[in-house]
């Protein structure tokens, strides 16, 4: 039995075609991934994300036992701030990504992926039950069905959500959040995060009142070129962006630092999970690299496809993720390669259906928005 | 949905049009719906010897990646580079502009296990 969020009979009434992602039904598109992909582009998509989990860390020890948990640096983190993080094993294998926001001094909520809910769960509670003597007293709580989230992203985001928010938006900076009301009297906390490169928002509202502001911002975002989006066109608008999917780039052997992740793994700070590990992979030096590819030849990348040298006769990686990017009308893919063949400008060969077809390594996002 | 009554049907969702000894081969509404957005097709090289049921090409769309299977025997003697140069017509005319290849029929036996238009419809009904 598939799961449901509180939108199924939504995503049923709006002809969204359903699919099992990960055990639950939820809708890979509407009118299509590539109009849903380009109205999110050039105005705002709406999407229904209350499938993600959600994890509520609280008490006095909860910020110095995440800080053991994750690897980015969780007492930089401000009350109303939201940070990227990763979750690893003590082999610095990653078990999740996923977004920390603190809502108070002593409480957090993680923002996790659907289908790892319950093995990130698991892991914060061994975790805890191992060293719950180095913290003070803390509570941990899978709050996921307490939950409907939907996003609102693209260049008019801010416009469509401002018309149903009680406070106003523009103090809320990227990476922050505030707890006010959604259509008069739904709490909420409204996240200035999001999947897709746009400014946009993430509303975390009570499971029952998902449908209610789903609503109420098709009916105020319409008129300006808002379109329901599904995961077809959330997928492809991470992928422009080179953010990395779980399952894809990123799982239980993959480490941060190979997957482009570093930047959130603070190696300064204090003993952390995985912490051991990935000194030495560090010092041992890196094998291998996440980079973004764009065909030059004709045909797209798709997840598994491998890699060769520009010669052909070497093996060098594989592709993660691909597809035809919308925005940019061309075949793009991300994929791990030897580090020696990792530098933009690199040409390597995409293994498709049996020929070797010609590709580069470029720099990454693929997708720039136009910053105003 | 309504099927032209003067092609034939596979369960793999192509169509033939058939023509004396010459196939017109192409893939339907219902494939096209599937698929989503096609971005990508491939097809073979003319003169290319293709046995019945055998892989002619791949069409893709945004997210998916789909093998087309040949519903008769023969050599390609045409493809149409229009779909090549422009995938998005398979969405948009399946069963006309969008035609992928023209086939010399080697045998017309084949044209039995083909669906007439009505069947299809009913086929893919039941798959709805």
């Amino acid at each position: 039995m598939l799961k449901k969020t509180a939108l199924f009979s939504e995503h049923q009434r709006l002809g969204g075609r359903l699919v099992d992602f990960g055990g639950w039904e939820l809708p890979v598109q509407y009118s299509g991934v590539m109009d849903e992909h380009l109205a999110c582009r050039k105005a705002a998509g709406l999407f229904d994300v209350s499938h993600m989990g959600e994890i509520q860390i609280e008490g006095p020890g909860s910020e110095s036992f995440l800080n053991f948990l994750v690897t980015n640096e969780v007492s930089k983190l401000a009350e109303g701030q939201a940070q990227y993080t990763a979750l690893c094993n003590e082999a610095g294998g990653i078990v999740d990504d996923l977004v920390i926001y603190r809502r108070s001094r002593q409480n957090f909520l993680l923002v996790v992926n659907a289908s790892n809910t319950d093995k990130d769960f698991h892991h914060i509670l061994e975790a805890h039950s191992r060293f719950a003597e180095n913290f003070d007293e803390l509570g941990i709580t899978n709050a996921s069905a307490q939950y409907s989230q939907i996003a609102v992203q693209g260049p008019r985001a801010a416009e469509i959500v401002s018309k149903i928010s009680s406070i106003p938006l523009d103090g809320i900076r990227t990476y922050h959040f505030a707890e006010g009301t959604l259509c008069g009297s739904i709490q909420a906390l409204i996240a200035r995060t999001g999947y897709t490169g746009e400014d946009g928002f993430e509303l975390y509202t009570p499971w029952e009142s998902g449908p209610e502001i789903w609503n109420k911002l098709l009916e105020v975002g319409i008129p300006l070129g808002m379109k329901p989006c599904g995961l077809g066109a959330r997928d492809t608008l991470r992928l422009e962006m080179k953010y990395p999917l779980y399952g894809n780039e990123l799982s239980d052997h993959t480490h941060p630092l190979e997957a482009g992740l570093g930047w959130v793994v603070k190696m300064n700070k204090a003993d952390f999970l995985g912490k051991a590990a990935l000194t030495k992979a560090k010092q041992a030096g890196l094998t291998r690299q996440l980079v973004g590819i764009r065909m030059i030849g004709k045909g797209i990348p798709r997840h598994g496809y491998d890699l060769y040298s520009e010669t052909g006769d070497r093996k060098i990686g594989n592709v993660t993720s691909g597809t035809q990017s919308p925005s940019l009308q061309v075949a793009i893919g991300i994929g791990y390669v030897e580090l020696s063949e990792a530098k933009p400008g690199t040409k390597i060969r995409v293994d498709i259906r049996g020929t070797l077809v010609s590709a580069e390594v470029i720099p990454t996002p693929f997708y720039q928005r136009n910053k105003t | 949905m309504n099927y032209p009554e003067n092609l034939k049907y596979t369960k793999d969702h192509e169509w033939a049009r058939i023509d004396g000894n010459q196939a017109v081969i192409g893939i339907t509404h219902h494939a096209q719906n599937a698929l989503g957005d096609v971005v990508f097709v491939e097809l073979p090289k003319v003169g290319r010897i293709l046995k019945m049921g055998e892989t002619f090409g791949v069409v893709e769309s945004i997210k998916a990646v789909s093998d087309l299977y040949s519903p008769c025997a023969g050599k390609v003697i045409e493809v149409n580079q229009a779909l090549v140069d422009q995938p998005a017509l398979a969405n948009q005319e399946p069963h006309e502009k969008a035609w992928m290849i023209k086939v010399e029929i080697a045998d017309t036996s084949f044209i039995d296990s083909l669906m007439s238009a009505q069947s299809y419809s009913h086929y893919v009904e039941t798959l709805n």
